[in-house]
C-alpha cells in the first residue's frame, strides 16, 4: 500500500493497517504528535480504529522551536 | 518592584494570570540547552512553539523541544508562523490543539509576503473568526492599524499583538503613536509582537501601556542570548513600573531646578 506522508510517497508491505500501526511502523511510538488524514484530524484515541487505505494523504506534526 | 505590587499586577489573558509580561519564542537558538537557559533567564511563562512536520526516520531517542520545556512548567503558545492563508492557519492550530491535548490558547499569524513577513490582515481576520467560533483563545499578531486591531477584538480575540516593526528586523518601535491609539481603544490586552531589537525597545513598549511584549530574535540572535534574556526581563519590568508610576510631563525647559533656590552663598 502506498501512502503520502508529509508530502512524500511511502510504500508499506502491510495490506490493511490502522493509524496506530502506522505510528509503530514509522518508529514514532511515544512521541508527542498529531495526525491529519486527508485533511481531517485523527484524534489520538482513535488511532487504533482508523484504518488507512491506498493513497491516503497524512500529515504528521510535532512542536518545534519557533517565534 | 515590591512583592505586593508584583503579586497584584498580573498579566491576565483568557482567564489566566501570569507573573511575567515577557513572552518568548523558542526558535533560532543554538540548541535546546541554550533555549532553556535563555527562557529561564527571561522569566517568561508563556513560550511560543511552531507546528511542523515530524522528521520521519529520526532516531527514536532523539530529544525534542518539549523535553527541555516540559508542558507542566510553561504555557505553550502554538503559532501559525509560515502560514500564508487562513485555511492553513486554522488547520495548523487544530493540529496544535490535538497535539497539546485540547490546549486552547494560540497565537494566530498569517503572513502576506515572504520577504518582509508583513502580516496579511484579510486572511488573519478570516482565520480569527473561524478559530474564535471553534473555541480557541486567540492571541493575534497584527499590523499596527487601530481599526484592524479593534475589529480583531470585536471578533472575540483574547489579545491583539501589533508589530513594533517587521519580524526579525530588530528595528524597534517605529510607530508609537499607532500603538498608543490601539492601547487606548482596546478592552483586551495589547502586546507588542515582533520588531523589538534591544532592551530599551521593550521598555518603550511597556511605557506606552502595552500589557506585554513577545519576542524571539532579539534574544536568540543576541551575541549572548542568555544575558540578553535577563536584560529583556528587566526592561519589561522597568517599563511596566514606569508606566504604572506615571512619567513626569515633558517640557522644553523648566525654571524649577531640583535643588533649592534659597540659601545660596552670596
Amino acid at each position: 500500500m502506498q501512502l503520502m506522508i508529509n508530502g512524500k510517497p511511502r510504500s508499506f508491505d502491510l495490506a490493511r493497517f490502522s493509524v496506530k500501526d502506522l505510528v509503530r511502523e514509522l518508529n514514532l511510538e511515544g512521541k508527542r504528535l498529531a495526525i491529519e488524514c486527508n485533511g481531517e484530524i485523527v484524534p489520538r484515541s482513535q488511532f487504533p480504529e482508523v484504518m488507512l487505505v491506498e493513497g491516503d494523504k497524512l500529515e504528521i506534526v510535532g512542536a518545534v522551536g519557533g517565534g | 518592584m515590591s512583592k505586593d505590587i508584583k503579586v497584584s499586577d498580573l498579566l491576565k489573558i483568557a482567564g489566566r494570570s501570569y507573573g511575567s509580561r515577557l513572552l518568548v519564542g523558542t526558535g533560532k537558538y543554538q540548541d535546546f540547552a541554550q533555549t532553556r537557559a535563555a527562557i529561564d533567564a527571561s522569566g517568561a511563562e508563556i513560550v511560543t512553539v511552531a507546528i511542523r512536520r515530524t522528521n520521519i526516520g529520526q532516531t527514536a531517542g532523539e530529544p525534542s523541544l518539549l523535553d527541555f520545556l516540559p508542558p507542566d512548567q510553561f504555557t505553550y503558545l502554538p503559532n501559525t508562523a509560515g502560514c500564508y492563508s487562513a485555511e492553513d492557519a486554522v488547520r495548523t492550530l487544530r493540529l496544535a490543539r490535538e497535539l497539546l491535548d485540547g490546549h486552547k490558547l494560540v497565537k494566530l499569524e498569517v503572513l502576506g509576503d515572504p520577504n518582509t513577513l508583513y502580516p496579511n490582515m484579510i486572511e488573519t481576520i478570516a482565520a480569527a473568526k473561524v478559530l474564535v467560533k471553534d473555541g480557541f483563545d486567540v492571541m493575534v499578531y497584527c499590523s499596527d492599524d487601530p481599526i484592524i486591531a479593534k475589529q480583531l477584538e470585536d471578533i472575540g480575540c483574547c489579545a491583539v499583538m501589533p508589530l513594533a516593526s517587521l519580524i526579525g528586523s530588530g528595528m524597534g518601535i517605529l510607530n508609537p503613536w499607532n500603538l498608543q491609539i490601539i492601547i487606548a481603544n482596546a478592552q483586551i490586552p495589547v502586546l507588542v509582537d515582533a520588531g523589538v531589537g534591544t532592551a530599551s525597545d521593550a521598555s518603550i513598549a511597556m511605557e506606552l501601556g502595552c500589557q506585554g511584549v513577545l519576542m524571539n530574535t532579539a534574544i536568540a540572535a543576541a551575541g549572548d542570548p542568555v544575558l540578553m534574556a535577563g536584560a529583556m526581563k528587566k526592561a519589561v519590568e522597568a517599563g511596566r513600573e514606569a508606566f504604572l508610576a506615571g512619567r513626569m510631563p515633558k517640557k522644553l525647559y523648566s525654571a524649577s531646578p531640583s535643588s533649592p533656590t534659597a540659601g545660596l552663598i552670596a
